[in-house]
C-alpha cells in the first residue's frame, strides 16, 4: 500500500474566504480490473463550515487529480450514488461535513461488501437484484386505476406502520456495515429485508406469503444477527434490524 | 425430498434451547437432594441412569443439546463459506454427527442403566 500527498496551489483553491482551514485528504486507489494492489493518496484540500466531503472529493478531482473514481449525483442525499466509508463509518459524502467529523485527516475508501468498480465506486448490481428479488412493489388482483373508489384509502396508523421503511434510497450503507454480509456472500441483507418488511407491512399489499417464502430461506432472515449496525448508519432514519425483527414475527408465528 | 423451510429448524432451534435449559435446571437442581461431593460419587452417579425418569431427564438433555448445537454448528458453518456443494456436505455432515452423538450418548445411558457397566 502506497501514499502520494498533493496540495492546491494558491490560485487553484476555490475555498478563499479562510485558507488556513485545511484538512488531509486520504483516498483510497485501486482499479481491480487492472490490478489487486490498494493504494492512499493524500491530498491537502482547503474546507469552509458548509464543506461537505464531496464537494472536497470533487475538488480534488477538479484541481489535483481527474482521475479519481466516484459515484455521485443529486447531492442532497436524495440519490443514495455517494456512499463510502469515511473514517471508518459508512456514510453518504454528500451528506457528511468536514466539520462534523472533527479530524485534521478524513480517509475516504470504497463502501465494505460490495465488489469495487474502480477508487470509490462500487457495483450495485447484487444489491439491486435482491431487491428486485424481494418484489418491492404492492401485489394483489384489483387495481386502483379500474376501481371506483380510484385509491386504496389508509388510515394514519395504516401508513406508520410501514412508512419510515419507504424512506429507503438504496444507498447500500446498511449494507456495507452489516457484519454478516462481510462473512456471507449469499446473505440477502438488510436492505432487501428492509423493503420486504415495508411492503408486507402495507395493508394494500397481498404478497406477504410470496415475499415470507423468499426470505425464509439458509441465506435468508435467519442469518442476520442483530447487531444494529444496519440502523445505526441509516442516513434516511430508516430501522433495517426492527423490520428484520418483525418480519421474524411473522414467521414466528408472533404476527400475522 | 422437499428441503425444510428455515423457519421451521430456527423455530426447532429455539424451542430446543428453551427446552435444554429447562432440563439441565432440574438436573442442577437433583444436586441438592444430597450434599453436593456425595452426588457426583460413582455409586450416586450409577444410581441416577438406574432410576428411569432421571435417566429419560439425561436422555432428552442430550437428545436437545445435540440438535440445537449441531444446528448452531451447521449456521456457523454456512456463513464462514459458501457453496451449492460445501452447503450440502455441511448440513449432512451435520446431521451424521449430531445423530453419532446421540446414538452414543443413548447407549452409555441405556448401558448404565441396565447396570452393564
Amino acid at each position: 500500500m502506497s501514499t502520494t500527498t498533493k496540495q492546491f496551489s494558491e490560485e487553484e483553491s476555490q475555498t478563499t474566504a479562510s485558507p488556513s482551514k485545511s484538512i488531509i485528504l486520504r483516498i483510497s486507489r485501486s482499479n481491480p480490473q487492472a490490478d489487486t494492489t490498494k493504494s492512499f493518496m493524500e491530498f491537502k484540500v482547503p474546507y469552509e463550515k458548509w464543506t461537505t466531503v464531496l464537494d472536497a472529493i470533487l475538488e480534488v478531482k477538479k484541481h489535483l487529480d481527474h482521475s479519481v473514481g466516484v459515484r455521485y449525483s443529486c447531492r442532497q442525499a436524495t440519490c443514495g450514488s455517494c456512499g463510502m466509508v469515511i473514517n471508518g463509518k459508512p456514510r453518504l459524502a454528500c451528506f457528511t461535513k468536514i466539520t462534523e467529523l472533527n479530524s485534521s485527516v478524513i480517509t475516504v475508501e470504497p463502501m465494505n461488501n460490495f465488489p469495487i468498480i474502480r477508487d470509490l465506486a462500487v457495483s450495485f448490481d447484487r444489491m439491486f437484484s435482491t431487491h428486485k428479488k424481494l418484489k418491492p412493489y404492492i401485489i394483489r388482483d384489483d387495481s386502483e386505476i379500474t376501481t371506483k373508489t380510484k385509491e386504496f384509502l389508509q388510515t394514519p396508523e395504516e401508513v406508520e406502520k410501514y412508512i419510515q421503511f419507504s424512506n429507503c434510497i438504496k444507498c447500500g450503507l446498511c449494507n456495507s456495515a452489516c457484519p454478516t454480509m462481510a462473512t456471507d456472500s449469499s446473505f440477502i441483507g438488510p436492505q432487501a429485508l428492509a423493503q420486504a418488511y415495508r411492503y408486507i407491512a402495507d395493508n394494500r399489499d397481498k404478497g406477504k406469503d410470496e415475499r415470507l417464502k423468499i426470505i425464509d430461506e439458509p441465506h435468508g432472515i435467519w442469518r442476520c444477527h442483530f447487531a444494529g449496525s444496519c440502523s445505526v448508519v441509516c442516513p434516511k432514519g430508516v430501522d433495517p434490524a426492527m423490520g428484520i425483527q418483525l418480519l421474524r414475527g411473522y414467521l414466528l408465528g408472533f404476527r400475522s | 425430498m422437499n428441503k425444510m423451510r428455515e423457519s421451521i429448524i430456527m423455530k426447532v432451534h429455539y424451542g430446543t434451547a428453551l427446552g435444554a435449559v429447562a432440563l439441565v435446571a432440574v438436573h442442577i437442581l437433583f444436586r441438592l437432594t444430597q450434599e453436593f461431593s456425595a452426588s457426583l460419587q460413582y455409586e450416586s452417579v450409577i444410581a441416577n441412569y438406574e432410576f428411569l425418569p432421571y435417566a429419560l431427564v439425561l436422555e432428552l438433555i442430550l437428545v436437545l443439546i445435540s440438535i440445537h448445537g449441531f444446528n448452531g454448528l451447521r449456521v456457523i458453518l454456512l456463513e464462514l463459506k459458501q457453496g451449492r456443494g460445501y452447503e450440502k456436505a455441511v448440513t449432512y455432515g451435520c446431521i451424521a454427527a449430531m445423530a453419532a452423538v446421540i446414538a452414543y450418548g443413548s447407549r452409555t445411558i441405556i448401558m448404565a442403566g441396565l447396570g452393564m457397566t
